[in-house]
């Protein structure tokens, strides 16, 4: 395992990609642009699905692709291609100047600040040039045994989405007009399985998975096929609940799913346009006292970790909430001039626009109690092991989602539900969040353990 | 880009543009199946993007692009090997098609039926000339239009988003069955998103539409005042909504794009890949009934300058209206060729793909029920107690427990027949193999969506329509919070 490879200029590199990067920049500048910047990315994948024990599908390719943006003053434009050929991108350089005249002279627009531009110095282990080197054979093999074990584990899983084994690397270069040139690659794997079980001609579907950067990390096929079994017969006879206010358990999985509310409510893209329920909120307690979340940047072996953002700024460490309340929102240069702030090195980068706002790793501080214990203490409730749509307003916190789980009678799970909403407001629902458990595992760029919210409008008969 | 080198003519385009021949296509099929396989296909594809973004009444981001690739596909049975390459040299494809042949193990034995060009029939879409820079101050000039009107709609309109995206593909299709095909596909959006403030309360609203169209189409049926305006009111609508209520109750859903629910209930679940593999909550339904005899849903790709259209599909399979539910009963799927294939059905010109790096799978084109013959007026004034939803955000289905939601963003509460409060937004929930047997009541005013569906399957994306008339459920589960 190495670091993710970051190099300088005068390292040279493999394929001169870094360098083409450098003299893009410099052509745009020559071309007229007062500043520029130029991404790369380049990558491969394999996948191989499994179903039924046949192989189903196989895919393996690369490629890559490059954006550039200028800048003529305040006035800004991109442009992207993957055309690599000097010609193609010269004629990419000159429609990006051509487009950038249209647009308006924008005061917050613009390149980091010199001194902003940064990347963390250690080593991130993000990166096993393992990942790129299982074979299709390999690859068929892992699938083949997560979908065994878990058609194996019981009778009444008779059929299957299948098993899949995927791999890739990616690498990312950027250069800009103020002489930051850097990259990175990044690895991952996975193997997954979807068994689909059926009893009294009803089916029910679900899965498991596990991912690393580095194949020899991965949890054993027979491990991830064996919990997708359990997690998939635990839903049969599924019933709706009862139309009640109850509390309302959110199982680690989908705890998740309230982090990444949360970083679209604390994104400076939100807060600079009033359209978060927590713009002008920081300083202020938000959340119950329990939660803490941080986003760490460089975390090592993270699945979002980089050593610089889309910017050419480092990755740092953000507390984003303490004991419930706001300490920071997460911003780029340009929401965090829009907002007079610094820039807290979470700018994300596509290839086709300008830069956008991203975590790197962002997660929810564990508490001390097991989720059993924290289930334990509800009389009546709803365990949620899935959500489904996206019913959910960040401007007014408004909160509500088609759910499925487990119906909880005297701090036992007593049954499966399903074709349930579970709705509230955010901002209650941030403050409610009475218990934390101990259960924090990355599987993600986002992690949170389970959560107890106080109480929810659960919807249903 | 020079204008003159994009022809329309997508076939004339590669050939001349990438000094590539029929010859040359055949080569690359034959070394695609060169170690057995029943069947070989190659998408090229070229796709230039543009797009604009207002805010703040400042344009802060213009951008242009292209993409350029191919995939390369080998069936053997109900396998599929696929690979694709960036780089459209001869011995990059040669090398795409080698990969994606490692699917089967054994000698060549099909035989490569002589290419021959699929004749194209009379287009779905207007002329989309190349991207100039008179263009790009007219699109300029819509989004700015726009951004004048829904700040003018009404003074407590604090924020005003607007977008323009466009696309032009051009695609060229060869399979070793002889299919030569080749299509141009233009595609435009408009967005915009408003804010509005009225001391404490905050509230948003959207908008958006566009289709398979030219500018003039913003000028002429859909225009950037409408679009502000909707999307505005919306907003200022919300500022009054209360809670909305929890349970089980009738819903009468609005024209359009409340027909969401039909993409989400029965659509997808309709699609042959998941029926092949029975793992559909529709698997074995056929003949059945599924819905209540006056719904009729038919998913339709020959619609002109729809979303969803498209003159052939990605696999070079002419589209066309197939029926999924005919007064009431589940009539079929849709399919593309390697389902189609194992199933022993025909093709119904549903094979699509989100580029040239994805294979293509059965996807839904514009998916709507067909008017019935009540008065919308009448619907609403026969529901004692109900909600009556407008519009929509996103939904979601579980295809194989057939549990589907959708979330209303703008819907309101019908007390005595009449519409009275607006309520929040708040998602709704069903069963799919059985929410259409409890539609009660079927409007005539069958109408198509605006032009803004996007579909995610399995990690690809592709532009879709629905659309439906006024129609009356009895009972479905609404998430709100009152109780």
């Amino acid at each position: 395992m190495t670091d993710g490879n970051h190099r300088d200029a005068a390292h040279g590199d493999s394929n001169g990609l870094l360098e083409l990067a450098q003299r893009i920049v410099a052509e745009a500048q020559r071309r007229g642009a007062s500043g520029a910047e130029c991404v790369m990315r380049e990558g491969r994948e394999l996948s191989a699905t499994v179903r039924l024990a046949e192989v189903e599908q196989l895919k393996q390719a690369g490629g890559k692709s490059l954006g550039i943006r200028v800048f003529l003053g305040q006035r800004s434009a991109s442009t992207y291609t993957s055309d690599f050929s000097w010609p193609a991108v010269t004629q990419m350089i000159d429609s990006a100047l051509g487009i950038a005249r249209i647009a308006s002279a924008d005061p917050a627009a613009g390149l980091p600040q010199p001194e902003e531009l940064g990347r963390w110095e250690g080593d991130l282990g993000i990166y096993s040039p393992a990942a790129a080197r299982v074979d299709t054979d390999a690859g068929v093999d892992l699938a083949r045994r997560a979908e065994a074990a878990a058609l194996a584990a019981d009778p009444r899983l008779r059929n299957s989405e299948g098993g899949s084994f995927e791999a890739g690397e990616g690498r990312r270069i950027f250069a800009n007009s103020l002489g930051f040139a850097g990259e990175y690659r990044r690895s991952s794997c996975s193997i997954a399985a979807v068994p689909i079980a059926v009893e009294d001609g009803k089916m029910q579907r679900d899965y498991w998975y596990t991912v690393a950067h580095d194949p020899a990390r991965l949890d054993s096929p027979e491990e991830v096929g064996r919990i997708a079994a359990q997690r998939t017969l635990r839903r049969l006879g599924a019933r709706k609940a009862p139309t009640a206010r109850v509390p309302v358990v959110f199982d680690s999985l989908v705890a998740r799913s309230l982090l990444d509310q949360i970083f679209t409510a604390v994104s400076g893209e939100s807060i600079y346009r009033g359209a978060s329920f927590l713009a002008g909120t920081l300083g202020e307690l938000v959340a119950a006292p329990g939660v803490t979340v941080v986003d760490d940047g460089p975390r090592p072996g993270g699945f979002g970790s980089a050593p610089f953002d889309g910017e050419g700024v480092a990755k740092r460490r953000t507390v984003v909430l303490q004991n419930g309340r706001l300490e920071s929102y997460l911003l780029n240069c340009y929401t965090a001039r829009k907002l007079g702030l610094r820039t807290t090195g979470n700018a994300s980068r596509g290839l086709a626009d300008a830069p956008g706002v991203g975590y790197g790793n962002l997660y929810l501080e564990p508490g001390t109690q097991t989720p059993e214990e924290l289930i334990a203490g509800i009389p009546q409730g709803l365990l949620v092991t899935e959500f489904i749509g996206s019913g959910v307003n960040i401007v007014t916190g408004d909160y509500s989602r088609g759910a499925s789980g487990m119906w909880i009678e005297h701090g036992q799970l007593a049954y499966p539900v399903e074709e349930i909403t579970v709705a509230g407001n955010l901002k209650d629902v941030l403050k409610q969040i009475v218990a934390v458990g101990n259960d924090l595992k990355f599987r993600s760029a986002s992690a949170a353990p389970t959560l107890v919210i106080e109480g929810m409008t659960v919807a249903g008969r | 880009m020079p204008a003159e080198s994009l022809h329309r003519d997508a076939r004339r385009f590669f050939f001349e543009r990438y000094g590539m021949t029929s010859a040359d296509l055949e080569r690359y099929l034959a070394a695609a199946l060169d170690r057995g396989g029943d069947f070989a296909d190659l998408y090229f594809e070229y796709q230039s993007t543009s797009s604009l973004l207002m805010e703040e009444s400042l344009l802060k981001s213009a951008n242009q692009g292209i993409s350029v690739g191919v995939g390369v596909r080998v069936l053997a049975g109900e396998r599929t090997g696929y690979a694709y390459s960036d780089d459209l040299a001869p011995e990059k494809i040669v090398r795409a098609a080698e990969t994606a042949a490692h699917i089967a193990s054994g000698p060549a034995r099909t035989h490569i039926v002589g290419l021959r060009e699929v004749p194209s029939r009379a287009t779905l879409y207007p002329v989309v000339m190349a991207p100039t820079d008179a263009e790009l101050m007219a699109k300029l000039a819509l989004v700015e239009r726009a951004d004048r009107a829904a700040r003018a709609y009404d003074p407590r309109i604090e924020q005003v988003r607007v977008s323009y995206a466009d696309e032009v593909k051009w695609v060229l299709i060869a399979a070793s069955d002889g299919t030569e095909a080749a299509d141009y596909q233009p595609l435009a959006r408009m967005g915009v998103f408003c804010l509005a403030r009225d001391g404490a309360s905050v509230q948003r609203g959207n908008s958006g539409g566009g289709g398979r169209v030219d500018l003039s189409f913003f000028d002429r049926q859909l225009t950037p005042e409408e679009l502000a305006g909707q999307a505005a009111r919306e907003a200022i609508q919300q500022l009054q909504a209360r809670e909305c209520p929890a349970g089980e109750m009738t819903v009468v859903l609005g024209p359009g794009w409340p027909g969401v629910l039909l993409h989400e209930a029965i659509g997808h679940g309709l699609e042959a890949d998941f029926n092949r593999k029975k793992t559909s909550a529709f698997s074995g339904l056929v003949g059945q009934r599924v819905a209540s005899p006056i719904c009729t849903v038919v998913d339709d790709g020959t619609l002109p300058g729809r979303r969803g259209s498209l003159n052939m599909d990605d696999e070079g399979a002419p589209t066309q209206c197939t029926a999924l539910i005919e007064n009431g009963v589940l009539r079929g799927y849709m399919q593309d060729r390697l389902s189609a294939g194992v199933m022993g059905a025909h093709a119904t010109g549903n094979g699509r793909r989100q580029s040239y790096a994805h294979m293509p799978m059965p996807r839904m084109t514009n998916t709507y029920m067909l008017p019935g013959e009540d008065d919308p007026e009448a619907i609403l004034r026969g529901v004692k107690k109900g909600l009556y939803a407008v519009n929509f955000g996103g939904g979601q289905v579980d295809i194989t427990n057939g549990k589907f939601v959708f979330s209303a963003s703008e819907s309101y509460l019908i007390e005595d027949g009449k519409i009275t409060a607006p309520v929040r937004g708040a998602t709704l929930i069903g069963n799919g193999p059985d929410v259409l047997t409890r539609v009660s009541r079927v409007g005539n005013d069958l109408k198509l969506d605006q032009g803004i569906g996007m579909c995610g399957k399995e990690g690809q994306w592709v532009p879709v329509g629905v659309g439906i008339p006024t129609v009356q459920i009895d009972r479905l589960t609404v998430g709100g919070t009152a109780g």
